[in-house]
Order: C-alpha cells, then structure tokens, then sequence
C-alpha cells in the first residue's frame, strides 16, 4: 500500500508545525518562516512529482489507494487518485511555491500566522482531491473554508470582513445541502465509498434530489451565475496569494466534484438538467463578460473573467461528449496557471503603487518592459489566443457543445470575442500608452523575485498551448469509462420506457 | 450476614450513587462542622468524591439492571451519559476556583451544592418512573437554583437565581401534572408499564399527560418555547456556574427526556415527535437568529445553547438507535467544546474585573495568540464546521433524522446551522480581524488548561471518531 498521498497531506502540516516551533522575535525570525514555508512547499512538489512519475495514467484505475478504520466500517479513510484527480493534486502543489514567494515582502504582519494557515490550506485542498470517501470528501472540503476565512479576513484589503463573511456563508450554505445528499446517499447504498457509489445506480426520482443537492454546493464553488456574487469581493479583498489559490484551485473543486460526483452517480439527472447547466453557462460567459468590460479594478476584472471561463468548464462537462470533458479539465487546469499568473501580474503592480484601479495605471510598457511582455502572453492566454494553452480549453469545450447543440455552441462562442475585448482593452489601459502619470514615472520593471514567479507560469502557457496531449492523454483514460457508463445508465432508461406500452 | 448480602444485589446497581449520596451526607456535616474555613478542604474531597463515582459509573458493566423495586435503572446508556455528567461537575469545580477567590465567595456550600446536584442529576438519568424522575429532578433543580445566585452581593445573580427558581417550580408544576395524568389514564408510573398500556392510539388524557411532560423537560433542557429564563440566567449567574448549567443539568435533562419517549412512550411514538419536531425547529431557528444581535458573550452562548438542544432534539425526533446515538454523541462533544468556550469566558479579565462584553475580545489574536486560537477553534467547533469536532456531532443527529425521512427538518436544521454559523464567525472576527484592546491578565493555570484542552480534543477528534461514536451507538442500543 502505498502512502504518498497522505505523505503530501502531512507535509505541508509538517512544515506548519514547524513554524509554530520558530522561536519568535528574534533577529531572523521572519526569514526562517518564509524559508521553512517555501521549503516545505517546494518538498510537497517535489513528493507529488514522484507521485505524478509513478502514477500509470494509462489505467482508469484509483491508483495509490489507502485505506483505514475512521469513523465505522462502512464511513472508512480512503484515498486515491485517478487521470481526474491526479492534475489537480500536482497544479496545487506546484502553485503553492509560488503563493509563498508572492507573499515573501508584501506580508509584512502576522508572517507565521499566514503561512500556516497557507500550508493548512494546502493539505486540504490535496485531501480533497485525494479523497475516495464522501464524508472525508466533504471534511476536507469544507475544512478549507476556515483558513482561506482567516486569509482574506485578516490580511486583506479594505472591505475584507464584509469579503470573507460572504465567502463563508455564501460556500457553507451550498455545501451544507451537499451534506443532506451525501446522507441520503449513505442511508440508500450503504456506504460513502467513492468508487462503489460510482457504479452504484440510485432511482431515478432520487438522483435529480441528489444531484441538486450536489449542485448546491458546487455551483456555488465554481462559481456559476447567478451564484457568482461572492467572488469578486472575495478576489478584491484577498492578498494575492489567496486570489491566486482562490482562483485557480478552490473554483477548480466545483468542476471537479461534477466530474467525479454529478456525473458518474446520477448519470439520469445529469442528461435531464445538461440544458438547465447550458443555460446557467452560457449565463456566466456571456453575462460576466460583459460584467467584466466595465470593472474598474484589475482584480475584479480577472475575478469576473474567471467566472466566465468557468462557464466554458461547465458548459464542456455537461454536453456529455468526450471533446467537451476533456476541454473542460484542460480548461481547469490552463485556467489555473493563467490566473493565478493574473492575479501575481497584478500583485506586482499592486506592490508598487498599492492600488488596483485600471484609471491609476498607464504605458507601464516604457518603464517595465519585461513585465509587459509576461503580461502579454498571460493576457493572450486568457483571451484564448491559439498557441497558448486557454485556446486548447476553449476549443474543445465549443467543438464539444456544437456536438450536444448548435445553438449553445453559437452563443457560446460570442464569449471569445468579449473576453479578447474586456481582456485586451484592460492590457490596453494599464500597460500601453504614454506614460503620463508622474507617480508612474519611477516604477521599477520586475525584481529577480518576480521573475522567478511569472517566467514559469508563461512558459508553460505556452508548453501545454502546443503540447495539449501532455493533458488530454491523462484525461482521457477516466473520461472512456465515464462516458460509456453514462450512455448504459441513460440508454437502459430509455429502452425501458419504450417497452413500455 | 446473609440477609445484608442479599440486599446487595438490589442495590448494587446504584452504587455510585449511593456512594455519591453518602459523600453528601458526610460532607455537610463536615462543612457545618468546621465553618467557611473548610472550604478548600471540602472543595478536594468533594472532586475526590466526584472522581470516585466517576470510576465506579465507568467500571459500571453496562448491562441492564433495575433496583429500588424497579424506580431505578442502569444500563449502557445511563453509563454513557453519567460519564459525560460527572466530567461536567467535575471541570466546574476545576474551572470555578479562580472565580471563586476573585468574588470572594470561597464558601463550603458551592463545592457540594454542584455534588448534590450531580447526585440528583444521575438519578434523573437513572430513573425508570414518574416518581424517580420527578425525585431527581428536584434533588437537582433545587441545589441548581441557589449556584445560579450564588453570588448573592450581585445583582443580576440573584435575580438569575430568582428567575430560575420561579419558571423552574412553574415548570416542575406541570410535570408533576402530566405525571399524575398520564398515571390516571395508564395506572403505571413505572415506563415498562406505561409502555405497555399504551398500544395504537392514546386518548386524549395520555395525549394531555405526555404533552406537559415534555413542557416540563423542555424547561430543563431550555429548547423553544421554553426558553425564556435561558439567557438571562446564564447571563446573571457566577460564569462557572454558567458553564455548569450548559453541560450537566442539560446532559442529565437531554438522557432523561430520550428515556421517557424512548421506554415510556414508545408506542405512540407519531405523538410525541411532532412536538420534538416542532420544538427542534423552533429552537434551532431562535437559536441562530436570537444570537446575532447579543453584545454580552454569556448571553451569546445562551442562545447558542437554545440553538444545540435544538440539534440535539432533531436527533431525538428520529426516533431511532441512530438517533438516540446521534443525542448521546452531540451531548459528549457539547460538554467539551462548551466548557471549554466558557474556560475563555473565565480567561477575559481585565483590571481585576471579568469581562463579557464580545467587543473585549478585540484582536485577542495579538496580545493573546494561544487564548484566541482556542476561543476560535471552539466557536467553529460549534458552528459545526469540519474538521472539528462539533461536525460530527452535527452529523451525527442529521444522518440519523435523513434516515428517519424527516428530509425537512435536515434541511431546516442545516440551514439554520449556517444562520447560526455567522455569530460564531463575528466573535472569530472580532478576535482575529479586529484592532486590539489592552490584553486580558494571564487567566490560572486551570483554566488555560480546561479552555486549551477542549481545543485540542475539539481539533483532533477527527483523526479518531470511531471510540466515541462507537460507545454512543453502544449506549443507544440499551434503549431499544
């Protein structure tokens, strides 16, 4: 039985110990907390590429399986991960290093307090991708609500209580629906063992309850429209480490937990609501949108786009088709890195001027050439320019849609052409043009640090913008079975109501 | 010799009990013997006595087993809940010391005041008819009434006690009434035998009886609506007392009303859920709402009780083993995370003067990390967000009412959870978010150990439920 799953859960827990052992005040102190932060971060990583190398992402298989006695026999420790899972884990061990470094100066108080709940934070969000049981699941899930309540609430911006109380209530308020349905769900099929629910078939009248209750808590998450409104307060008021891992894993459970949950264990309802889902999409992209081409600040910006592009994923998921699954996670995962690369952009600028209205900033390019060009390429990525990984995402959630509907697929598409307007005017206004304002003129272009955050990320943007596969094949192998077992679940229901006389 | 031998087994059953009744008896006239001085003395032989009985309910077998011709019965479930009682008058003396000395009221009678009413309070949980019952209950109440005023220079502590005496005989009065009715339709006051008359459909008078039995005990355990002497006296008794009545007298009220439905009523069980239904919501809702706008954290916490009895009657209104486990889970993970919030209370002292407003928690995360992460660590736990502790207890009785298809009482109780969810997250505000006032001075070592030690168990609970949850099923299952 291997054990590198709950090694990367207990790491980051390690190193938040570790912290707590620092002795406090002394010349240094600060240092050593940022170092054993970004040293157990960069571990972590390190563990979950062992992982990643030994992962065969040929098989659809739970792979890395581990199991214990916890509650009773039949609510048991389970984890393992599979070509849905496995993406995610590394994506968030692999930001994390970077969460950290963008923190390194603009946290000034309370270091180890932040760190802590950061590395907390970590090890819950690899839990909840790493668990096979639905009330561990859950655990993990909603565990994350405290620290990132505490990030945005003590080291955010302005209106932070207001951001970080209606992040809480808003996410506990659908999850707690979830709850009801995993309950249900216990009591009907005996168990919250993640791969028996996968093949186990609830009645039909159930699933559309079981399913809604999920849809409570994951459209919430994601967000969906019109269950968005907390996101953008949230993205504002955040440090920008919180936007980053708000951004591009925390909105990432919601598509997930359709993958592994909505999908598989309510295939009936999942085929009955897909229009109900399309329409709620194309809500987000077309209408966040246009949301987003009037903000006046960076972050909301960026918060609505990602509300949009999270219309894409869901879009993708529900058309039931190969391409648009298989979009969808390479949406998710592409969205991550382009995001979280957004928000450190505008952490950058943000560090320097110590504001985020777009009206504030102008023809940055003269002054920091190398941080126009990184920007470019994050923007275009956003945009879902080809040759960079957003395109990837985008294309075959549309190619997916015009499978399932036309019509979705036509409306669908208006959302590239508004994102590269919102996007490419914001890069307008904030980086090009003449440089008039005289707080602008001494702006320094990116530090060593800096670079260090954003060179990777661009780098691969472009990697997976041209080498889709190193995704798609890890995706792919889950989606087969899926897909089939969905087609069974449907189909026999159909057959059986055409026996009927 | 031999005839002393064969009263043995009779009473064997009530051992602790009797060995606790005997610890009274001779303390009193210790106490009355040597004056205020004996305080201390007295104050160890009474944790003495109570950690003794403590043992001797743990070695309990567990299996049923009746004496006093019936009145009184031990079984799992007393165990269990007797356990969670006595650590609650036991965490009360430990906690109340430093109070004690600061308000000058080291006096010999609060040590065993708390013992009379613990013993009362086991034979509460213990009882097995209408005459036991009321027995304990009064034993109890009565020795509750005079702690509540204990602090009897201060204003608000007399008038809490006052308060409590007069709803509480009021309450006691109606009991004692649908007692007697449910006597005259059935002609039984042991359970069984009540159980046993009652088959299919009750008359009215059964109807009647039940219904002002239960008024009664919704008293004691303060649910909705009920409740009116609630806040007030937690809010004007000493707070140790305070946290006394938020675990034991509700532990003891909470296993005794399971009892009665459970073993007495049983056969018209649709009679009696719609009234623990309808009491549930009422208090799950005037729990999470009442809170919001409270300024004094005692009072917060009162409402915040009103709120759990309210969890705790949703598992109770399943009416099923899983139910009864579910109740006895949520009291044992109660009793820790409430005193232990109340151990936070008693640590907020200011200038020689005890704190209660929530505003003088301002930024205790600054000038006092270890108090604040606790204090925090507790009001999530009751909030009821995983991973801690007071998730599963929530869990625990919603799985258990989803069973029983009672799908909107789930829903109305999960809903009310988050209402509720926004005052435990304004005090973590406060303590976290907020500028910082002066710091409080170091609060005595017994309390930062009840307070940081209910925070440990609340944060690690979730690496080990299985024990707990475990002997809570056991403890139900005597029941059914």
């Amino acid at each position: 039985m291997s054990m590198i799953l709950s090694a990367l859960i207990l790491l980051p827990l390690i190193g938040a110990a570790m912290i707590l052992l620092v002795p406090k005040d002394t010349v240094g102190t600060l240092s050593n907390i940022r170092w054993i932060a970004l040293g157990t971060t960069i571990i972590t990583f390190a563990v979950s590429l062992v992982a990643w190398h030994r992962f065969d992402a040929t098989s659809p298989a739970f792979q890395f399986v581990e199991q214990g006695a916890w509650i009773s026999d039949t609510i048991r420790f389970k984890l393992g991960v599979d070509g849905y899972s496995m993406p995610f884990i590394i994506l968030t061990t692999f930001l994390m290093p970077f969460c950290i470094l963008a923190s390194w100066i603009s946290i000034e108080k309370r270091v180890s307090e932040y760190m802590i709940a950061f590395l907390v934070l970590e090890a819950l969000m690899i839990g909840v991708f790493a668990s096979l049981d639905l009330v561990l699941f859950y655990v993990f899930f909603e565990a994350g609500l405290i620290p990132m309540f505490l990030i945005i609430g003590v080291w955010g911006g302005k209106r932070r209580i207001y951001a970080s109380f209606k992040f809480f209530l808003y996410t506990l308020l659908g999850s707690v629906l979830m709850l009801i349905a995993i309950m249900t769900m216990y009591w009907t099929a005996g168990t919250t063992d993640i791969p028996t629910l996968m093949t186990y078939s609830f009645p039909a009248g159930m699933q559309k309850w079981l399913w809604f209750g999920f849809f409570a808590s994951f459209a919430v998450k994601m967000p969906m429209w019109p269950l968005h409104t907390w996101l953008p307060d949230a993205h504002v008021e955040a440090p920008t480490a919180g936007s980053v891992i708000l951004a591009a894993i925390l909105l990432k459970m919601g598509g997930y937990g359709f993958l592994r949950f909505s999908l598989p264990m309510f295939p009936l309802a999942s085929a009955e609501f897909a229009h109900f889902m399309f329409f709620l999409s194309l809500g987000a992209i077309i209408y966040t949108s246009l949301v987003a081409l009037v903000q006046e600040d960076i972050k909301k910006l960026i918060a609505y786009s990602s509300v949009a592009h999270m219309g894409y994923v869901t879009l993708g998921i529900f058309t039931l088709t190969p391409q648009g699954i298989e979009g969808a996670m390479f949406q998710m995962i592409s969205h991550g890195l382009i995001s979280a690369a957004l928000f450190l952009c505008v952490g950058v600028i943000y560090d320097r001027m110590h504001t985020r209205e777009i009206s504030a900033y102008g023809g940055l390019v003269h002054r920091m050439p190398l941080y126009a060009a990184l920007m470019m390429v994050f923007t275009m990525a956003n945009v879902g320019l080809p040759g960079t990984c957003g395109f990837i995402g985008e294309f075959l959630t549309l190619l997916g849609s015009r499978i399932a509907n036309s019509w979705v697929a036509l409306f669908a598409t208006t959302g590239v052409v508004l994102s590269a307007t919102y996007a490419l005017w914001m890069y307008a206004r904030v980086v090009l043009g003449k440089l008039v304002k005289p707080e602008l003129m001494s702006i320094k272009d990116l530090s060593p640090r800096e670079m260090v955050l954003l060179v990777p990320l661009a780098v691969l943007t472009i990697y997976f913008g041209f080498h889709a596969n190193a995704i798609l094949d890890v995706v792919s192998v889950p989606t087969e079975p899926l897909l089939a077992s969905l087609k069974a679940a449907v189909g026999s229901v159909k057959t059986a109501a055409l026996a009927l006389p | 010799m031999s005839s002393s031998l064969a009263v043995l087994p009779v009473v064997a059953p009530a051992i602790p009990e009797l060995f606790a009744g005997a610890g009274v008896l001779g303390l009193v006239l210790a106490g009355a013997a040597l004056g205020d001085k004996s305080y201390p003395f007295i104050r160890w032989l009474v944790m003495l006595v109570l950690a003794v009985t403590l043992v001797l309910v743990y070695l309990a077998s567990g299996t049923h087993a009746e004496a006093f011709g019936g009145a009184f019965v031990s079984d799992g479930f007393s165990r269990f809940m007797k356990i969670a009682m006595l650590w609650g008058s036991l965490l009360t003396l430990i906690i109340a010391e430093s109070y004690l000395k600061d308000t000058r009221r080291q006096a010999f009678e609060f040590p065993l005041l708390i013992l009379i009413s613990t013993v009362g309070m086991m034979l509460m949980i213990s009882a097995n008819d209408l005459i036991a019952l009321y027995l304990g209950l009064e034993l109890s109440s009565l020795a509750l009434y005079v702690v509540a005023s204990f602090d009897r220079d201060n204003v608000r502590s007399s008038e809490a006690g006052l308060k409590y005496f007069v709803l509480g005989a009021l309450s006691s009065g109606m009991l004692l009434y649908g007692a007697s009715l449910v006597y005259g339709m059935t002609g039984e006051i042991a359970f069984a035998g009540i159980s046993k008359a009652l088959t299919g459909t009750a008359s009215v008078g059964v109807i009647f009886g039940l219904v002002f039995v239960l008024a009664g005990l919704a008293f004691k355990i303060s649910a909705v609506p009920f409740h009116m002497w609630t806040p007030d006296v937690y809010e004007g008794a000493p707070t140790p007392v305070t946290a006394y009545f938020a675990a034991g007298p509700k532990i003891a009220a909470i296993a005794l009303l399971v009892r009665v439905v459970e073993q007495a009523f049983p056969g018209i069980t649709s009679q009696w859920q719609q009234v623990i239904v309808f009491m549930a919501i009422a208090s799950m809702g005037l729990g999470a709402f009442a809170a919001i706008g409270q300024k004094n954290i005692k009072r917060l916490l009162a409402y915040s009780s009103i709120g759990h009895v309210g969890y705790v009657l949703v598992g109770l209104a399943a009416g099923t083993p899983e139910g009864v486990a579910g109740v006895a889970t949520y009291m044992a993970i109660y009793l820790v995370t409430s005193f232990g919030a109340f151990a936070c209370v008693l640590a907020m002292k200011r200038n020689d003067v005890y704190c209660e407003d929530i505003s003088d928690l301002a930024g205790l995360s600054k000038t006092n990390p270890a108090l604040a992460f606790a204090f925090a660590m507790l009001m999530f736990s009751l909030a009821g967000i995983p991973p801690l502790a007071g998730f599963f207890a929530k869990f625990y009785v919603f799985a258990a009412a989803v069973n029983a298809k009672l799908y909107p009482l789930a829903i109305i109780g999960v809903v009310t959870s988050v209402v509720g969810a926004y005052y435990y997250l304004r005090i973590v505000k406060i303590i976290y978010f907020d500028e910082p006032k002066e710091g409080f001075v170091p609060a005595p070592i017994a309390v930062r150990f009840v307070a940081s030690a209910a925070a440990v168990l609340v944060l690690a609970f979730v690496l080990a439920p299985a024990p707990l949850v475990t002997a809570a099923t056991a403890a139900a299952k005597a029941l059914f």
